[in-house]
């Protein structure tokens, strides 16, 4: 039997729960951007401990000729890469005074802004990061996270003023208007996928008679207003119909691989 | 249960929080973290008191939740569940046996990831659940029972490290002092 002041405290850790629980979203998010706060000290070290391990990294380096190989491949590669920059700008102008010949408005080129992953969601119930750039860098919620590859990795949600929460792909509450690549562009919804899948996602809200392939490109649809248009996604790898035939689910394997992610852009000016 | 080892409690909590979070290597191969709050609470509902145990499930939860898409504060009874059941029943416990440590450990994990997930659920929220849920489940739990047992060894060397030693009790007792000479 449990005795007097074991219900106090018993009444009183309710209590402090509930009030948590049911603070206004504002104060709650606050307070856990607080608390969160706590941990910025220890996020230097990680930081300098990965520089550490980067270092010794560094002293088992490869031979010398292996290195003289990179380079040049590398500067092979910076070359065709300049041509293409040149390339690019070309058409860059030739469709700005086409656009302007045809009377349509100018798009905006986005802004990105680079953020390192600095945590990861400690919880199996989530899949979140949390990114070093917060309201003071220009950061709001729901602003577009793509990976250094281009590829999508979700949207930011929590902001704090010095780092950021971002719900990834996969997340019950990251949900991305996409269309697949083919002839009839068929339209979904990205949603949740399984809590051992990270690499996998389910596009649902398709037609039954979407025409969709393996191999096909998902990309976003820009619907929603959230997620830029045509940021890429993934691949479909498989789909079944639901409800009776009347739906089809595809299996979506994602170009961004989100447990290796160290450095995002933070997509801006949407 | 002085005041330093409550701090050295506290202190392990945010620091295992910061591990969760910020190392993912067990993750990636096993496809699960592991929380090691439980095994803390265990090791707390077995030495401190319960307003130590109120207070350090109040603070885990907190620090938990702040890093994760947790909902704040979902975490705090769960932990605070855990180290009631240990404490009410301390007594009964034998608390230097490994084996004990080791079924309290993956007892406290297996039960508050499950009562997380109640909660979460009936607060409305729509965590990731799936069959594979059911391996996190198995990892959490066995991961928290191995952790366990290293808490207590922890715990009672940095115990013996930064408290004072007891004094040794010596042979000497003065009704049994033979008395020599003359005086």
């Amino acid at each position: 039997m449990l005795k007097r002041p074991t219900y106090i405290v018993v009444s009183l850790v309710v209590l402090l729960t509930l009030i948590v629980l049911n603070l206004p979203s504002h104060t709650k998010g606050r307070l856990k951007l607080g608390i969160g706060s706590l941990f910025l000290p220890l996020l230097g070290l990680a930081g300098s401990s990965q520089h550490f391990t980067g270092a010794m990294v560094d002293r088992v380096a490869p031979p010398r000729g292996e290195l003289l190989r990179q380079n040049e491949a590398m500067s092979r590669e910076i070359q065709g890469l300049r041509f293409e920059k040149l390339e690019a700008s070309a058409l860059s102008r030739e469709n700005a005074r086409l656009r302007q010949l045809l009377g349509w408005q100018a798009q905006q080129p986005r802004k990105h802004k680079l953020a390192s992953v600095v945590l990861r969601d400690p919880s199996n119930w989530w899949r979140s990061i949390q990114i070093d750039l917060g309201s003071r860098d220009g950061i709001g919620a729901n602003q577009a996270v793509v990976s250094p590859e281009g590829a999508l990795v979700g949207r930011t949600s929590f902001v704090g003023l010095t780092r950021s929460q971002v719900v990834l792909l996969g997340d019950p509450n990251c949900h991305v208007a996409a269309l697949v690549e083919n002839e009839s562009r068929d339209n979904g919804v990205i949603g949740a996928s399984g809590p051992m899948d990270s690499g996998f996602v389910e596009l649902g809200y398709l037609s039954r008679n979407a025409d969709l392939k393996p191999g096909q490109l998902v990309k976003t649809s820009g619907l929603g207003g959230i997620f830029p248009k045509d940021i890429l996604i993934g691949q479909i790898v498989d789909t079944q119909p639901i409800e009776y035939g009347f739906g089809t689910v595809a299996r979506v394997k994602l170009a961004v691989n989100l447990d290796a992610l160290e450095e995002v852009w933070v997509v801006e000016g949407q | 249960m002085n005041w330093l080892n409550t701090i050295l409690l506290f202190g392990a909590a945010f620091l295992a929080v910061f591990w969760e979070a910020a190392f993912s290597g067990l993750r990636r191969v096993l496809g699960a973290q592991i929380d090691f709050l439980p095994a803390l609470m265990v090791y707390a509902g077995l030495c401190a008191g319960l307003p130590t145990i109120a207070l350090l499930a109040a603070w885990g939860g907190l620090c938990l939740d702040s890093l994760s898409a947790n909902p704040l504060g979902i975490s705090i009874v769960p932990l605070f569940l855990a180290g009631l059941a240990v404490y009410s029943s301390r007594e009964l416990l034998l608390r230097d046996q490994p084996f004990a440590q080791v079924v309290l450990g993956l007892a406290a994990s297996a039960g508050v990831s499950l009562l997380t997930l109640l909660l979460l659920l009936t607060t409305g929220h729509t965590p990731l659940l799936g069959w594979g849920t059911l391996w996190q489940l198995a990892v959490t739990s066995a991961g928290g029972a191995l952790v366990t047992p290293a808490c207590f060894i922890l715990f009672d060397w940095l115990h013996q490290s930064l408290n004072h030693r007891r004094a040794a009790e010596t042979s000497f007792r003065a009704d049994r002092e033979i008395r020599r000479g003359r005086g």
